[in-house]
């Protein structure tokens, strides 16, 4: 077993021998500080003495203790000239060291030299720890060469394979490496190549390349069905690679992951072969005692699966994969029925077999109560992709029975998908507000305040559900310990709604006023601040007044008058004075109005999870790539024109509003669609149903027809079969953003005039002035149609700190003109929030593309639907963060240094570690600082590597407040810093604290305005004349503007 | 593709530990603690996956040592379970019948084969044979 190193071994029973981890500590620190003092006197060390050290020091990291010093000696060791050091220095560098470290950048060019050089053993040292650990800057550098050994003929196979995973590893670092001309041809000849060894890497590299850009090595496919057939019929599979009698397993997994990233197979002949192999596997995989044989051979099977699911292969197939995953899910072994479940899910994506899996509804809910936690996700991830309107009941009141027992890890998801399903499939709305009040009651801690102010616009809404809502939320406030988020909820149906009640036992006024009140004593502020004005709505309800009540409900206005929180001491003061003005308090107090529609945010919280994983999921492309031939939603309404279940309203426009004389048509809101569906093209009663279904559901061909003439379509001459929708969706009049809102509104946070949002139809930039609290926004709307645009709709949804007017929007904006309108702002006081804009609009009879995210909790659950509407809606935060309140200030140390001492510590003072900053120069960091309008203070720090910076906060409710920031870099690792923040205003210390690690962990790019811009107006419609004057051009007028 | 591989035995002592994700010190320790925790109280009629952050876990216990891959969600579980054996099969062959101790004395010898079985993350060898020649071909130049 070659040379141990006594030293080390000595070194490692004593560790063994150490009866306690105090002991060990002591043991390992001696150590520690006999390898420092021997490295600090670098003359004395032999080379093995050094390569004894590196090790120990290894040892000792892998113990879990801290070695903060010796990286340079690992390190220093790669550019030892003898294969023992400089092995010792590769494998220990690249367990020690990760691919940011600055080290690794002296050794670059020793790597470049040993994987150039003649020496087989050291090249491959070298491959082997840029392989593990090189980063970008390896990328750059070795790609070539790497690329070079893995084509080389005379290389042996060792250095090919190791050259494979490296240039994988070099890839996805930066995928530009890889050239695609020159590669593709490459790519297939290795996978010619005979050695298993070489094609197994060289099987890997090519899922990460196809799986980026599948149409450049479109050349592989037959290539990988050849090895494929090898390994299927064991032809020429050297025994060494066969395991447990299973030709490599694992090459036949990668091979059939890596025809997944190919949209279809076209060659028939190629085709027919590659079926005739999944065939085999399908049938030919049975069931064995040996437990490694079974596994290899399952794990065979399951890729094959995904692999047939993804070819869209025959019915009869299909049933075949369906039969086996429904034989799966009721097997005892518990790794099969997981990758049962697991399967189904992700079939569900991709095939129109939701019925037939419907049928093992049962079994899957047995899965739901497994012992196994693995398997209770798995259960719980098909439930959710299989619920549609016929099973929300039973699924979720499963999941509400599941709640109560399930363990802390499951509840948030669980009742996060609970609350999701609850929404998009109620039969009726006082299902859904159960459903909620009852997550409430089993997991308060999970249902975020967004779920409940949900509940709370439905019924606003819907006056049906008003008394219904009113009465359960007593019922649930008569229940000993309560959460509180019940208690809001509970709170604010009884102010709003209570009265409605008022016939029923323990529901008068008193008795409403008396459960609720028992609840004030031990809830928070927030919660209490609902509380008070529910008692303000029910002093309103209550006529005649009653005076026992009125004076109750006074005397707690009164006391919370002097209350520490500004908030609730505000509501008190206005409510006390409100209610002793009779007429006024109607006024003010009047039932709330009807919430416009907005989007579900429970849905959007949805979207924003997101999956990490090296390749992107070969479904979640392909389901991607589908968008275009995804849904059409064309059935007719029904003929009374009443709705039917599928589809809870969130709002119902009194006819005469409408414009269309069909004056019994409610608009609709899709759930999580920002798009309201035309009453034309309105939808079908199980709308809702669809929207969840597999891909593949289609309207009824003729109605299409109908829905294109309606529309006034240039007629499509081809058949109703044949629309081709995924060419609609490459029209020009999708109403997708064709810039990046994230983007945009990032660089406007940090400068003052830009475009917001542009769409095909229609640009909206805004210009912005900031002086001291009040500060003035234009936006500027372009139509870029030669048609108006009608409807125009622009509704500002301040929070709660800024005052906010936005002057009169037209209703129309004529072709090819744009329209100014400013808005004022007052700041209140400190908050990161942001106001949105809230804008629609119709463009004439054109059709749009929208894309709405359904639910991504891993890769494989998001797709897209198509509708036919020509409105579009979009909700745009603006740009009004916290900064542009601030005034920059340099203060000098006389007065700084007082101010920052006479604030001692939290909650005025707060202090972070912020990690994962972006990396940035103190140059940089102090332009971003500028930008946000802080100034810096030179020279006030006397450590080089901090920044001081001051401004002063001004809002309406206080006087400007001084705000002081430090910050302090690490030069050695610039990827975290302290951050402390201090003010006269905990909540301004807070917030501004926050928008700054906000700012410093994603920096927000700033590319130029202007020109880019006009070069992605897209192509206008073809009946535009051909010369348009450039003064007309809104873009150009934007451009020009600004 | 295979994000770190820990070897770990009941008492949560790491016997090796292999990252292919850059993670910091602190991170490292969270993670191993964290894996420890979530393998060594599984009933043995249970999966070998568990889910772990956005990752998986997918491990295998053999006598008192915990073998632990983390993968990408949309990875092929059994391929990496038997990956698993592989390595073990491997390590027992080099070894001769190989026990937690072969693997504490000898840590420098499991990396350097880990380094000839696993590279960036994938397989790079399922040959038994040829990684214990290559092993052998090592030990000749020290």
């Amino acid at each position: 077993m070659g040379s141990t190193m006594r030293g080390l071994s000595v070194f490692i029973s004593d560790i063994r021998n150490c009866q306690n981890k105090e002991l060990e500590r002591l043991r390992v620190d001696k150590e520690l500080g006999h390898i420092r003092t021997r490295f600090k006197n670098e003359k004395g060390l032999t080379p093995y003495e050094k390569k004894k050290y590196v090790w120990k020091m290894l040892y000792i990291y892998m113990l879990g203790y801290d070695v903060d010093f010796g990286h340079m000696e690992a390190v220093s060791l790669i550019s030892a000239p003898k294969y023992p050091e400089k092995q010792v220095g590769y494998i220990v560098t690249s367990c020690l060291l990760n691919e940011n470290h600055d080290f690794l950048r002296m050794v670059v060019n020793t790597v470049r030299n040993d994987i150039v050089g003649r020496n087989e053993t050291f090249q491959c040292l070298a491959l082997t720890m840029v392989g593990n650990i090189g980063g970008r800057e390896f990328a750059e550098s070795l790609a070539p060469d790497v690329q070079k050994l893995l084509v080389s003929s005379s290389c042996r196979p060792l250095v090919r394979k190791k050259a494979a995973l490296c240039l994988l590893r070099l890839f996805r670092k930066n995928p530009d490496v890889v050239n695609v001309d020159g590669w593709s041809d490459r790519m297939a000849q290795l996978l010619d190549e005979r050695d298993l060894g070489v094609l197994t890497s060289s099987m890997s590299l090519l899922v990460a390349l196809v799986s980026n850009n599948s149409d450049a090595y479109w050349n592989c496919v037959s290539k990988c069905v050849k090895i494929l057939e090898r390994l299927a019929k064991n032809h020429d599979v050297p025994q060494e690679y066969t395991y447990y009698g299973i030709p490599s397993p694992w090459l036949q997994v990668k091979t059939m992951r890596a025809l997944q990233y190919f949209p279809t197979i076209e060659d028939p002949n190629t085709r027919r072969s590659l079926f005739e192999v999944l065939q085999r596997i399908l049938m030919g995989t049975d069931v064995v005692k040996n437990v490694n044989k079974n596994n290899a051979s399952h794990a065979v099977l399951f890729e094959a699966l995904a692999l047939v699911m993804h070819l869209d292969a025959e019915k009869e197939m299909m049933s075949q994969c369906v039969a086996l995953l429904g034989k799966f899910i009721s097997v005892r072994e518990p790794n099969i029925r997981y990758l049962g479940l697991e399967n189904m899910t992700r079939m569900l994506m991709v095939a129109d077999v939701q019925d037939i899996i419907k049928r093992h509804q049962t079994q899957i809910i047995t899965s739901l109560k497994d012992p196994d936690i693995s398997i209770r996700r798995r259960s719980l991830d098909l439930l959710y992709g299989m619920c549609d309107i016929t099973n929300a009941k039973d699924i979720v009141e499963e999941l509400l029975q599941y709640l109560s027992t399930a363990e802390f890890a499951m509840r948030e998801e669980l009742a996060l998908k609970a609350a999701i399903l609850a929404e998009k499939f109620a039969p009726n709305l006082s299902w859904y507000v159960d459903v909620i009040l009852q997550l409430i009651d089993k997991a308060g801690d999970f249902v975020s305040d967004d779920i409940w102010y949900r509940v709370v616009q439905f019924v606003t809404n819907n006056e049906d559900l008003q008394p219904y809502a009113a009465a359960k939320a007593r019922v649930y406030l008569d229940k000993p310990a309560l959460h509180e988020t019940m208690v809001k909820v509970g709170s604010y149906l009884l102010g709003e709604y209570g009265h409605l009640l008022a016939r029923r036992p323990g529901c008068n006024p008193k008795e409403l006023f008396a459960v609720i009140n028992e609840k004030l004593p031990t809830v928070s502020p927030p919660t209490v601040a609902i509380l008070l004005s529910s008692y303000a709505k029910m002093l309103l309800h209550t006529q005649p007044p009653d005076p026992e009540l009125q004076e109750q409900i006074w005397a707690i206005f009164r006391k919370y008058e002097s209350y520490v929180d500004v908030e609730i001491q505000q509501r008190a003061v206005e409510y006390f004075a409100l209610s002793k003005k009779g007429a006024a308090l109607m006024d003010v107090l009047a039932e709330m109005p009807k919430f416009p529609e907005r989007q579900s945010a429970l849905l959007r919280k949805a979207e924003d999870i997101d999956a990490d994983t090296a390749e992107q999921s070969a479904i979640k492309l392909r389901s991607q790539q589908q968008t275009s031939n995804a849904l059409v939603v064309t059935d007719q309404l029904p003929a009374n024109g009443s709705h039917s279940v599928g589809q809870l309203k969130l709002v119902k426009i009194p006819s005469q509003n409408m414009e269309a004389s069909s004056v019994d048509q409610g608009r609709t809101e899709v759930y999580g669609a920002v798009s309201k569906v035309d009453p034309e093209a309105a939808s079908s009663a199980d709308l809702l149903g669809d929207l969840l279904g597999p891909l593949a559901i289609e309207g009824p061909p003729n109605a299409l027809i109908e829905e294109e003439q309606s529309q006034g379509i240039e007629a499509n001459p081809s058949s109703p079969g044949a629309l081709a929708l995924a060419a609609l969706g490459d029209q020009p009049n999708s109403a997708q953003p064709i810039i990046n809102i994230v983007e945009r509104f990032s660089a406007l946070c940090l400068k003052d005039s830009g475009v917001l949002y542009e769409d095909p139809h229609i640009q909206i930039g805004v210009k912005a002035e900031w002086k001291a609290h009040h500060g003035r926004l234009v936006l500027f709307l372009g139509n870029k149609n030669i048609s108006p645009l009608a409807s125009v709709r622009a509704l500002i949804l301040p929070p709660r700190h800024l005052k906010m007017e936005l002057s009169l929007v037209p209703e129309t904006i004529p072709p090819r003109a744009q329209v100014q309108c400013p808005l004022d702002v007052v700041n209140l006081q400190a908050s990161r929030d942001v106001p949105v804009l809230d804008f629609g609009y119709r463009f004439g009879t054109t059709m749009v593309l929208i894309k709405i995210p359904v639910l991504r909790f891993y890769a494989l659950d998001m797709f897209s639907e198509l509708f036919y509407t020509s409105q579009v809606n979009v909700k745009l935060r603006l740009p009004m963060p916290l900064n542009k309140f601030l005034q920059p200030m340099t203060v000098s140390a006389e007065e700084f240094f007082p101010y920052w001492k006479s604030i001692p510590g939290p909650p005025m003072k707060l202090q972070e570690v912020v990690r994962g900053v972006k990396p940035l120069s103190l140059s940089e960091l102090a332009n971003l600082f500028a930008s946000l309008h802080l100034g810096i203070s030179q020279g006030l720090d006397l450590n080089p590597n901090n920044l001081v910076a001051s401004a002063t906060f001004c809002s309406d409710n206080s006087r400007s407040i001084l705000c002081l920031v430090r910050v302090e870099t690490d030069p050695a690792d610039r990827s975290q810093l302290r951050l402390t923040v201090a003010s006269g205003d905990p909540t301004l210390t807070f917030e501004l604290k926050e928008l700054l690690k906000e700012y410093l962990i994603n920096i927000p790019v700033t590319t130029p305005v202007g020109a880019p811009l006009q070069a992605q107006i897209p192509a206008p419609l073809q009946l535009e004349p051909p010369v348009t004057p450039v003064t007309n051009d809104p873009g150009a007028l934007l451009a020009a503007l600004l | 593709m295979i994000r770190f591989i820990l070897l770990q035995n009941r008492q949560g002592k790491t016997r090796l530990a292999k990252y292919y994700v850059p993670l910091e010190e602190s991170e490292k320790h969270k993670v191993e603690y964290e894996v420890h925790r979530l393998v060594v109280n599984r009933d043995p009629k249970f999966t070998n996956f568990v889910e772990f952050r956005t990752h998986k876990v997918i491990y295998r216990r053999y006598a008192g040592l915990f073998f632990s891959m983390c993968v990408d969600i949309t990875d092929n579980e059994l391929a990496y379970l038997e990956c698993i054996h592989l390595f073990v099969e491997i390590l027992d062959h080099f070894f001769s019948n190989v026990c937690e101790l072969d693997l504490v004395f000898n840590f420098n010898k499991v990396y350097l084969i880990l380094d000839e079985f696993i590279l960036a993350g994938e397989l790079q060898e399922t040959s038994k044979k040829a990684i214990i020649e290559r092993m052998g071909e090592l030990e000749k130049q020290e």
